[in-house]
């Protein structure tokens, strides 16, 4: 068996997701990152962007918006001010959500709506 | 029916009234406390991660952060004061007003300029009718707040902490809010939130018995800093909320629970008072109709 972290993914009012994983990539100030067991001691402040959480039964995919990954002793913590796991997104509303932000051109609303999208159709 | 024993009749009706209101009011509130816990529970481990992240920033970089340094002489300090929306709680608002005074005049007695910011429409009204400064007030979410919310009123506290003392910001920045003990005991308390105290978080790290790892910052320790913080503010007034809205709930079932009591009790004393009250009409009632029969009798032997 590969070697696991754990991941506790939290949003301000809940825990999202936990449990065992191989890799971890999320988006970064600075960039995307990727997280696997044994990396060093880390605290990076998150964008508004998909998560993906490698696990051995398949892909977990997470829409962030705000927060900071912190990682140490192969325990990493997501903690965002809102977070949803793909399933847990209402597609129709997040397309509205987009058409809306768009005609209102607000870019905040409109990149959380298309982060929402995105994490949904896992491109990334 | 005799004059007094009709005001006895219509004053237990209208205590009954009463008892079912507050009884509504009791059992709205018992729900509403499981609720409030429940969210208590739910915001915790967001929370704990913050601290956790927070004093691993704090403790393991050299950085100096205006949110984290304590100036050699404060001169100004901000004071939030959460109460309640809605009375009938018992003492919940009033007490978290008087701890909010006592913390007031020990800063002023500090050498600190006070600065008041208000959640919930009691401490408004109390200020308000004191005719106090209030820097600004939020209403209408303190039974069931959310995190917006907490970001709603950490906005304006954060932007005063970073501005510059001289332009009007503030050094120091304490909550006064009631933390939630039990379901019986709900006590005032008051904290600082700014500058950190790392002495507390020290003590954790000690009870655990290791030492915090060196982090390597992306992209550097000012910059997750700089978004740490304001972050950190906000759950922990998002907790203090929270924690309130729960205690504001444990206090009104409380206070309701006695005025149920009470209102009991009442209707007891009064249907004891009602009851003497038609015995006495019976009896008076009797002796009219065997004084008039004998006067009758009186009458007849008389006149034979």
């Amino acid at each position: 068996m590969a070697a696991e972290l754990h991941v506790e993914l939290v949003a301000a009012d809940r825990s999202v997701w936990s449990g065992e994983a191989t890799l971890v990539i999320a988006r970064t100030t600075s960039g995307d990152i990727g997280v696997m067991p044994g990396h060093q001691p880390l605290l990076g402040v998150l964008e508004s962007g998909p998560v993906t959480i490698k696990t051995a039964d398949g892909n977990v995919v997470a829409a962030v918006h705000g927060g900071f990954i912190s990682f140490a002793d192969d325990k990493l913590s997501l903690v965002a001010e809102v977070a949803e796991l793909a399933d847990e997104i209402d597609v129709q509303r997040a397309e509205r959500a987009l058409e809306r932000a768009k005609s209102e051109a607000d870019a905040a609303a409109e990149r959380r709506a298309d982060v929402r999208l995105r994490a949904v159709t896992g491109v990334h | 029916m005799g004059a007094q024993l009709r005001v006895y009749k219509r004053r237990i009706r209208s205590v009954t009234a009463t008892k079912k209101i507050t009884k509504a009011m009791e059992m709205i509130a018992a729900s509403r406390i499981v609720k409030a816990q429940r969210q208590v529970a739910a915001s915790t481990p967001y929370a704990s991660e913050l601290t956790r992240a927070v004093t691993a920033v704090a403790t393991g970089s050299n950085t100096k952060h205006a949110l984290t340094t304590e100036v050699e002489s404060p001169v100004r300090a901000a004071v939030l004061l959460v109460t309640s929306d809605r009375g009938l709680a018992g003492g919940y608002s009033s007490n978290a007003i008087k701890a909010a005074d006592r913390l007031t005049e020990r800063l002023r007695s500090e050498g600190k300029d006070v600065v008041t910011y208000i959640i919930g429409r009691k401490g408004v009204a109390y200020y308000g009718f004191r005719e106090r400064p209030v820097v600004e007030s939020w209403t209408g979410f303190t039974d069931s707040p959310t995190y917006a919310d907490a970001k709603k009123v950490a906005g304006p506290l954060i932007e005063a902490v970073q501005l510059d003392t001289a332009e009007g910001g503030v050094d120091e920045l304490h909550i006064v809010f009631t933390e939630f003990v039990s379901m019986m005991t709900q006590s005032p308390v008051e904290k600082r939130l700014l500058p950190l105290t790392l002495d507390k978080a020290e003590e954790d790290e000690e009870a655990k018995g290791k030492i915090l790892p060196l982090f390597d910052f992306e992209p550097s320790a000012e910059d997750v800093l700089d978004a740490l913080l304001p972050r950190y503010v906000e759950s922990r007034i998002y907790n203090a909320l929270l924690q309130s809205a729960a205690s504001e709930h444990a206090a009104r079932r409380r206070a309701m629970k006695s005025a149920t009591d009470n209102a009991g009790e009442l209707i007891k004393s009064l249907s004891r008072l009602a009851n003497a009250a038609r015995q006495a009409e019976i009896t008076q009632e009797i002796s009219e109709i065997v004084g008039g029969s004998s006067a009758l009798a009186d009458a007849n032997a008389g006149s034979d």
